[in-house]
């Protein structure tokens, strides 16, 4: 987590070797699952693997869930930062997703609700400004919607996980009531949805992949979190008020500004998901947004220990075995919420692999105590 | 049932105990390794029955390490304890009760939502799944009736001043029928009347052969005062024993540093400027219940000044000192820097140069799992050169860390070990380090800068607060240690009850109007 140099390889092969541990755990745990369902334990390992890796096809797949992921999991991950537990992830991807297709259509249409007329007109500006007014949007929206709940917490001490968890509701029911009135297609009769984006303002595909630019965003973003926390004063500052705010108060760091200033870049992150989701995926508002890709980021975060870096790998991890759950349900007739119970046990097995950090044998340094003389290296209370 | 056997706790039978003499307690030979650190090496100690024996040495001598090994709390490697001649092996702190031994720790350990009564049955190790109350309070007005001092049954501990909290930690321990005490710093959190009315009326106990004491004690007034006899450690091996009347406090100070060394001489540079640095307007401000902490203090702290504040704890110094250090808000009043108005932000930190040592180190200026590179640099990390812009320079955070660590003599193994890794006495002088080095201090905020630390750091420190004004900084300090404050400060002020309630030159200070306004009389 230092940033100074010698981040001893005991520390690095501990900080690889427990979340690894805890997955290899829950794989065990869930095999117990699968043969009480009556599959065989290994078939449904080969499944998911040869689902979700097992070739380049199957890998894009993996991929375009790992995209969205990257971003919200840096939801929980940045504030996780500054001691603070988001999890209104799915919220600001689903308030930057409305935000995005209502910036979206008013730059290519004029309008929210464009006249027939209007549609048949798309406004010449350049798609990349249209993208990026987009993206400026859901990020606007997304990093207001977490910054309200660091302002809840920093001004009023309300809870920030039961607060951002309660955000997640009112997003919801936000966006269902405004695609079933004010931004609501009247063409759109199976599902209430917000008007389709043209074609040519979405985001396209890298050449010769059906994965969108999305997973690019995804990545740039999660270096540049890292970079931010690192290597900035900004992070400096940030993680000197997580790991004691009383030693931030007596520095003189504006704590309050902290709090919702990296609250804003949270869910300016998962707002940003939910751009890419419409952009790239569904071109449109609907129900279809909230597919729990909020929920799994919090999950990524905890497994990559709130490392951006990190992030970027357990979200293709993740992403596969969300990839893989319709091959299970097709395949070997398990039901479909078998990833969900899968993710479950990943998610209970990491959190009680967090207490094992710093108590296993094997990763202590038996080093520097030798190297000073006894009196200096007392942490043992003397 | 109960009224066929005989409750052990009835006075007749407490009167009957109290008759037997405290066993005969040694340990030979003990020694304890933690890795590869050696806490304890072959140390022995006698404790006589009826006396009164102080456990001397610095921090890290291995003190507490031998008192928890005779507790029970760790094993040792090797070595006896031998109770009236027999080896015995304690296990834990339940077989050292078997055996009569008791210990208090330096920290309270009752529970202050609980009356009186309730924390005594709750430490007995044998307590029935229902409790008979009549049958109990019985027992315990009995025992009261015996004991050196008497606390209040139904009063809730926390509503028991600080020395009242340490004397109940103690007769818990005579209500567990323990004939030999072991006292970890148990003056540590009382003022001086207080510990000298506990230890006086301990010391009636072990005069009258009731009790036998072993006190780990960092002050020489108490072990030249109470104790019989004193067995010091240094770095982890025995180092010496003998009586305290035959050896001198300079004596002493040897054997636990290795080295005759006198206290330091105090000297002060006279001021001649009168600059007013730091003042405070009538400032108001609560503690975190919401009840009012301050209410409403005037002050003045000049250029090349020390001033002093005395009091018990929980008058009102911790919010002052946490007004100033920014991580309270005043609820009214002003702070004023250099005739500025100040609320302790970065910038007027910075531009007013006002550092603080703070008590608790740890925990109130130091991020534990950050480096002790990072710590340092916690005021200077966003300016130049240990920034470029918006950028962080690790290499010179690392440089200047490098420098302060040689400078300050911080023992870590290394600039990037987690300042939470490191000893008191080390977190304490990183602190220090980041406090002290700026080229300019204009003011030093210090509260209890050398609590619980050993003699070689309190002299450091105090060494470093007296150049510090003789440079010209003003300092408030604030302390409960009056020792402290009548060899440093320059102006003493007593605070009471949240407000001022006595105030003198250093030169005219009277120890009885002191003694009286810390009292809040």
């Amino acid at each position: 987590m230092m940033m100074l140099k010698t981040t001893t390889w005991r520390k690095t092969a501990e900080a690889i070797a427990i979340p690894i541990g805890a997955l290899l755990v829950a794989l065990m745990l869930f095999g117990i699952f699968c043969a009480f369902c009556g599959k065989n334990p290994l078939a449904v390992y080969g499944l998911i693997y040869s689902s979700a890796f097992g070739n380049w096809r199957v890998f894009q797949g993996t991929l375009l869930r790992a995209a969205p992921l990257m971003l919200t999991a840096l939801c929980t991950a940045l504030p996780a930062r500054l001691g603070l537990m988001i999890i209104g992830n799915e919220g600001a991807l689903v308030v930057g997703g409305v935000a995005a297709v209502i910036t979206g259509l008013v730059l290519s249409y004029g309008s929210v609700t464009p006249s027939a007329e209007q549609l048949q007109q798309v406004l010449a500006i350049p798609p990349i400004l249209v993208q990026l007014g987009m993206a400026l949007g859901s990020i606007v929206a997304g990093g207001l919607w977490i910054a309200a709940v660091g302002a809840l917490r920093h001004y009023r001490a309300v809870n920030e996980t039961i607060s951002s968890l309660l955000m997640n509701y009112i997003a919801i029911a936000l966006m269902n009531h405004l695609v079933g009135g004010p931004i609501k297609d009247p063409g759109e009769t199976i599902k209430a949805s917000s008007f389709v984006l043209p074609d040519i303002n979405r985001l396209a595909n890298l050449p010769t992949t059906r994965i969108h630019y999305g997973l690019l965003y995804g990545i740039i973003v999660c270096v540049i979190a890292y970079f931010l926390i690192q290597h900035t004063t900004f992070g400096f500052a940030a993680r000197t008020a997580g790991g004691n705010i009383k030693a931030a108060r007596i520095a003189g760091l504006p704590v309050g500004k902290l709090t919702v200033m990296i609250c804003f870049l949270a869910g300016s992150c998962a707002g940003l998901a939910g751009m890419v989701e419409v952009a790239a995926v569904h071109g449109r508002v609907n129900e279809s947004l909230v597919a729990g890709y909020g929920y799994t980021g919090i999950l990524v975060a905890f497994v990559a220990r709130y490392n951006p870096i990190a992030c970027t790998i357990v979200s293709i991890l993740l992403g596969g075995i969300l990839a893989s759950s319709g091959a299970l349900q097709r395949n070997l007739t398990m039901p479909d919420a078998t990833a969900l119970v899968f993710q479950g046990l990943v998610f209970l097995v990491i959190l009680y692999s967090d207490s094992l950090y710093g108590r296993l044998q094997i990763f202590k340094d038996p080093g520097p105590k030798a190297a000073v003389p006894p009196a200096a290296s007392t942490t043992i209370p003397a | 049932m109960a009224e066929v056997i005989p409750s052990v706790h009835q006075g007749s039978v407490s009167e009957l105990d109290a008759a037997i003499a405290p066993p005969d307690l040694e340990v030979v030979n003990m020694s304890k390794r933690f890795g590869s650190l050696v806490a304890l090496d072959q140390v022995s100690l006698h404790v006589k029955p009826g006396t009164f024996h102080a456990l001397l040495g610095e921090n890290g001598a291995g003190k507490s390490t031998l008192v928890k090994c005779m507790m029970g709390f760790y094993r040792p490697d090797h070595g006896d304890i031998v109770i009236n001649k027999r080896s015995r092996t304690i296990a834990s702190p339940k077989d050292a009760h078997h055996y009569g031994i008791g210990m208090v720790y330096q920290h309270f350990t009752s529970v202050p939502a609980m009356t009186v009564a309730e924390n005594l049955v709750m430490s007995r190790f044998d307590t029935t799944t229902v409790i008979n109350w009549k049958q109990e309070m019985a027992a315990l007005q009995a025992f009261m009736a015996t004991a050196p001092f008497k606390l209040p049954l139904e009063t809730l501990v926390g509503q028991l001043a600080a020395g009242e909290k340490q004397k109940l930690e103690i007769l818990k321990q005579l209500y567990l029928h323990s004939k030999i005490l072991i006292l970890d710093e148990p003056t540590s959190v009382l003022t001086p009347s207080e510990a000298d009315e506990v230890l006086g009326l301990i010391r009636e106990q072990v005069t009258d052969g009731k009790l036998s004491v072993l006190i780990i004690s960092h002050k020489f007034r108490e072990v030249t005062s109470f104790c019989d006899e004193i067995t010091v450690l240094r770095k982890g091996k025995f180092a010496g024993t003998g009586r305290v009347e035959a050896l001198t406090v300079a004596d002493m100070a040897e054997m636990m540093m290795g080295e005759k060394r006198e206290p330091q001489p105090v000297e002060k540079v006279a001021t001649t400027e009168v600059v007013p640095v730091l003042q405070l307007h009538n400032l108001h401000a609560n503690k975190d219940n919401g009840l009012e902490a301050l209410h409403g203090v005037n002050l003045t702290v000049h250029q090349g000044e020390i001033v002093g504040i005395a009091g018990i704890s929980g008058n009102g110094q911790r919010e002052l000192v946490e007004v100033l250090a920014g991580q309270r808000s005043a609820t009214s009043g002003q702070v004023m820097v250099n005739g500025e108005p100040y609320a302790a932000t970065r910038k007027q930190i910075n531009q007013h140069r006002v550092f603080v040592l703070p008590e608790e180190p740890l925990k109130n200026a130091c991020v534990p799992h950050m480096s002790v590179a990072e710590n340092l640099a916690l005021r200077t990390f966003d300016r130049p050169p240990q920034a470029k812009g918006p950028m962080v320079l690790f290499a010179a955070i690392r440089q200047m860390a490098e420098q302060l660590i040689d400078t300050f003599k911080i023992k870590t193994p290394t600039p990037e070990t987690p300042v939470g890794n490191l000893s008191g006495g080390n977190v304490q002088r990183t602190v220090l380090a980041r406090e002290l080095s700026a080229d300019h201090i204009n003011l030093l905020i210090a509260a209890n800068p050398c609590f619980g630390l050993d003699f070689a750091m309190v002299d450091y420190i105090h060494g470093q607060i007296l150049s510090a004004r003789n440079r010209g900084v003003a300092v408030l300090l604030v302390s409960e240690d009056l020792d402290e404050l009548l060899k440093l400060s320059d102006r003493l002020i007593v605070i009471s009850g949240g407000k001022f309630a006595y105030e003198s030159a250093i030169a005219e200070a009277d120890f009885a109007a002191i003694s009286h306004a810390m009292a809040g009389h």
